[in-house]
């Protein structure tokens, strides 16, 4: 035995080896390679799912919200001779004589449409100018500039040809720049964009501000009843917390609807409050169908996300500690404040985070009960990509989104840091 | 030391009754004086109602009926962080979130003391437990004796006339629990406080306490000094619950003067001093400790009656020997002998005759 523990110790460059001579740390590897390769398998699956379902459409959206090549791919004589100029440049011959061949180039393949949506999202009315003009397209003949302006004398307005400059790119920032309220004029430069169009920053605002709300809301109703929760009996804790989990296993749309039903302006909580004389028939209360209608569903939905880490977290809370602190000569207020709040504030922090970031991406909730002035970004991102179909716009808005909530994330690691996040 | 203000009354129970659910009592009529700078120890099975008793004066549960006075001052309706009562927890409850230091101020900060105070008060408390060091440390960084000191600094450092400890030394392991027992020990003798210690370990408490209660089933069984209670129990409980004795079933056959004969179930005669029988004729458990157990006649005194034993067992276990005898029918009658020079080693098999001094041997109630 005593050899061996030489052998182990005697090795020249000072590493153990093992029995027959390998380095140890070889030996270990190699022992504990299979075991890796089996734990890898077995995360595999998962990760290529995240990857396909989770990477890839993210990275697809964030391309997405700087390139569009709605303009440039269908008009290339055009795109190449913006790229020629100067931007301010006044359109010479050379310029109307690209765009009239690229127009008839894309009255051929029927993507003048694509090309004026692209024109459109940055100057609203100009699709039908290029969708007329490309149906005459085919009889243009020099001289184009007069031919084209005999065609539609809007061509001449220098803020089309401005604003076509900047889609010629195929990458812009124009996007995020009109996803927060800016957009560039003809010389290029970074400008407020027109009022009737300043909306997203005020929404933006609006989101991060009912979403903040409705997270102290969640805190307020969810702390004492996740502290029951976690100081009941085992049976009647069962039972309290069916009732909190409840909402789980309930359709949102119902729950959301149910809503409509207590809400609305016929509504039980208003019949009930008129029948009781407590306001008037004609003073009935609009509670569904703005900010108050989403703040009021959106907490009743989100509050389990809120309940259920601050439960987690206060369940292995002895009651000595709080028992100590009063024995110490604490009241009971001071021994909540300094002794059992801050051992919870992992759970706080989790589930503030958690109804937050649920919170800013909600969509459903204010779309069916908000109203107008209940509208979140989430809505407008929809809208986006549903109806005007600006995907570009939608994937802007959803990247400034993501960069919001992940500086927060950021904020609340710096602050409470992420190893204080206790989840459950 | 003690007897002189034993009547002062510090902390007074008086038919303190507790009743959890409305049915049953789990405290019945305590009744209990502890004076000025005694160390008093409740000792007791689980359930016993000791804790219960704490609980009560530390101001945590409510007394269902009878009075508590501290210090002449009726205390039932004040509330705990009123009642200036220092306390360590069996868990140490020592706050996580803050410092060693952080967890010494917290008594004193709630109590409005300047920070140079506190600073000195703090250093003081820790130097007691020679902690002095650990300061900056969390409690998640201490050994378990180590924040059990943390635990006793804490409830002395705002000087409290009256401390409870709640099985306080129950996690630690048997060795640091006796080191710390001394240490307790000391500081109580040093400060002069009044302590009151809740354990379910005799031995922590006879080798501690001014004077120790006896709980069982809600009732003090017996209250008395440590050397009282092992040598002299009132009641078949306290006998069997503190140290090992043996119990011999009988009935009374003569009682005068103080003593009193006892006729086994199987005949024999035995010596007995009479402690809860007074008449003849009365159903009685004789109680004898192992080592007051004497099988050489020489050593007996002369009217002794003795009774025939055989040896079934003899464990050597260093500095005293274990025999196990058949007494009476009864194979669980152990005596323990000193492993002194000469000492005899008795053998399996052997018949003796065994006897004892007849006020070693209690005749106390029957179970």
């Amino acid at each position: 035995m005593a050899d061996a523990t030489a052998d182990l110790a005697a090795e020249p460059t000072g590493r153990l080896t093992t029995a027959d001579g390998r380095p140890l740390k070889t030996a270990l590897a190699r022992a504990q390679a299979r075991a890796r390769r089996r734990a890898f398998l077995l995360v595999l699956p998962l990760l290529l799912f995240i990857l396909v379902t989770f990477i890839v459409p993210i990275g697809q959206m964030l391309h997405r919200s700087i390139h569009n090549d709605g303009f440039s791919a269908n008009m290339p004589l055009l795109s190449q001779w913006f790229a020629r100029t100067e931007p301010g440049t006044a359109p010479d011959e050379a310029a109307y004589a690209a765009l009239a061949a690229d127009l008839q180039a894309a009255a051929k393949a029927k993507t003048v449409g694509v090309v004026g949506t692209r024109v459109n999202y940055e100057m609203p009315g100009t699709r039908s100018l290029f969708t007329s003009t490309g149906r005459k397209a085919r009889g243009f003949e020099p001289p184009y500039r007069e031919a084209i302006l005999q065609a539609d004398p809007k061509w001449a307005d220098p803020t089309l040809w401005g604003t076509m400059r900047q889609v010629s790119q195929a990458y812009s920032p124009n996007f995020f720049l009109a996803a927060v309220d800016l957009a560039r004029d003809n010389e290029g430069n970074i400008v407020q964009a027109p009022p009737e169009r300043r909306v997203y920053l005020m929404l933006f605002q609006r989101t991060f501000l009912i979403a903040g709300l409705i997270t102290v809301l969640c805190l307020l109703l969810g702390f004492p009843v996740a502290h029951l929760l976690a100081t009941l009996p085992l049976r009647a804790s069962n039972l309290l917390m069916i009732l909190v989990l409840l909402p789980f296993w309930t359709s949102l749309l119902v729950r959301t609807t149910s809503w409509i039903v207590l809400l609305q302006g016929q509504g039980v909580v208003n019949n009930t409050l008129v029948a009781t004389g407590l306001i008037t028939d004609q003073n009935r209360m609009q509670m569904i169908y703005n900010q108050t209608g989403t703040i009021i569903a959106m907490t009743h939905i989100l509050l389990p996300f809120m309940i259920l880490p601050l439960y987690s977290v206060m369940r292995p809370i002895p009651p000595t500690y709080v028992r100590a602190a009063r024995s110490l000569g604490a009241s009971s207020w001071t021994a909540f404040r300094r002794v059992y709040l801050p051992q919870t504030l992992p759970g706080i922090g989790a589930g503030a985070l958690l109804v937050f970031i649920l919170g800013v991406g909600y969509y459903i909730t204010p779309a069916l009960v908000g109203g107008a002035s209940g509208q979140l970004i989430s809505n407008l991102i929809a809208f986006h990509m549903q109806d005007s179909l600006n995907w570009s716009l939608a994937a802007a808005l959803a990247a400034v989104l993501l960069g919001l909530v992940l500086i927060l994330y950021w904020l609340y690691d710096r602050l409470v840091g992420i190893d204080n996040l206790k989840l459950g | 030391m003690v007897s002189s203000t034993r009547n002062d009354g510090f902390v007074v129970f008086e038919h303190v009754q507790k009743s959890y659910d409305g049915e049953s009592l789990v405290v019945k009529d305590l009744n209990l004086a502890i004076s000025k700078g005694e160390f008093l120890t409740m000792l007791g099975p689980s359930g016993s109602g000791k804790t219960t008793c704490l609980m009560m004066l530390a101001g945590f549960e409510t007394a269902t009926h009878g009075e508590i006075r501290l210090d002449g001052r009726p205390i039932n309706s004040v509330p705990p962080h009123k009642r200036g009562i220092g306390m360590v927890f069996q868990n140490y409850a020592l706050f996580p979130h803050m410092t060693v230091g952080e967890n010494l101020s917290f008594p004193l900060e709630v109590r409005g003391i300047g920070k140079a105070d506190r600073e000195q008060k703090i250093r003081r408390a820790l130097d007691m437990v020679q902690m002095g060091a650990f300061a900056n440390r969390r409690p998640a960084q201490l050994s378990g004796g180590q924040q059990q000191r943390i635990a006793l600094a804490r409830a002395l450092v705002f000087d409290p006339k009256l401390v409870l400890m709640d099985e306080p030394l129950g996690a630690l392991d048997k060795q640091l629990r006796e080191h710390m027992q001394f240490e307790i020990k000391h500081l109580h003798e040093t400060l002069g406080i009044t302590v009151v210690y809740v354990t379910h370990d005799q031995g922590e408490a006879l080798t501690m306490s001014d004077r120790i209660a006896v709980f069982n089933d809600g009732r003090i069984q017996q209250l008395a000094p440590p050397s009282d209670l092992y040598e002299r129990p009132q009641n078949s409980f306290v006998a069997g619950f503190i140290g090992e004795n043996n119990k011999l079933p009988g009935t009374v056959e003569e009682i005068a003067e103080g003593r009193a004969l006892v006729r086994l179930a199987t005949g024999e005669l035995i010596d007995a001093t009479p402690v809860n029988v007074s008449r003849q004729g009365q159903k009685t458990l004789v109680s004898i400790r192992p080592e007051r157990v004497e099988f050489k006649p020489e050593m007996l005194p002369p009217n002794a009656h003795l009774i025939d034993a055989e040896v079934m067992e003899f464990i050597y276990m260093g500095d005293i020997f274990r025999t196990r005898l058949k007494v009476a029918g009864s194979e669980e009658f152990v005596i323990k002998s000193r492993n002194t020079l000469g000492q005899r080693m008795l053998e399996p098999g052997e018949k003796i005759r065994i006897g004892w001094a007849p006020q070693d041997a209690r005749a106390l109630d029957p179970l």
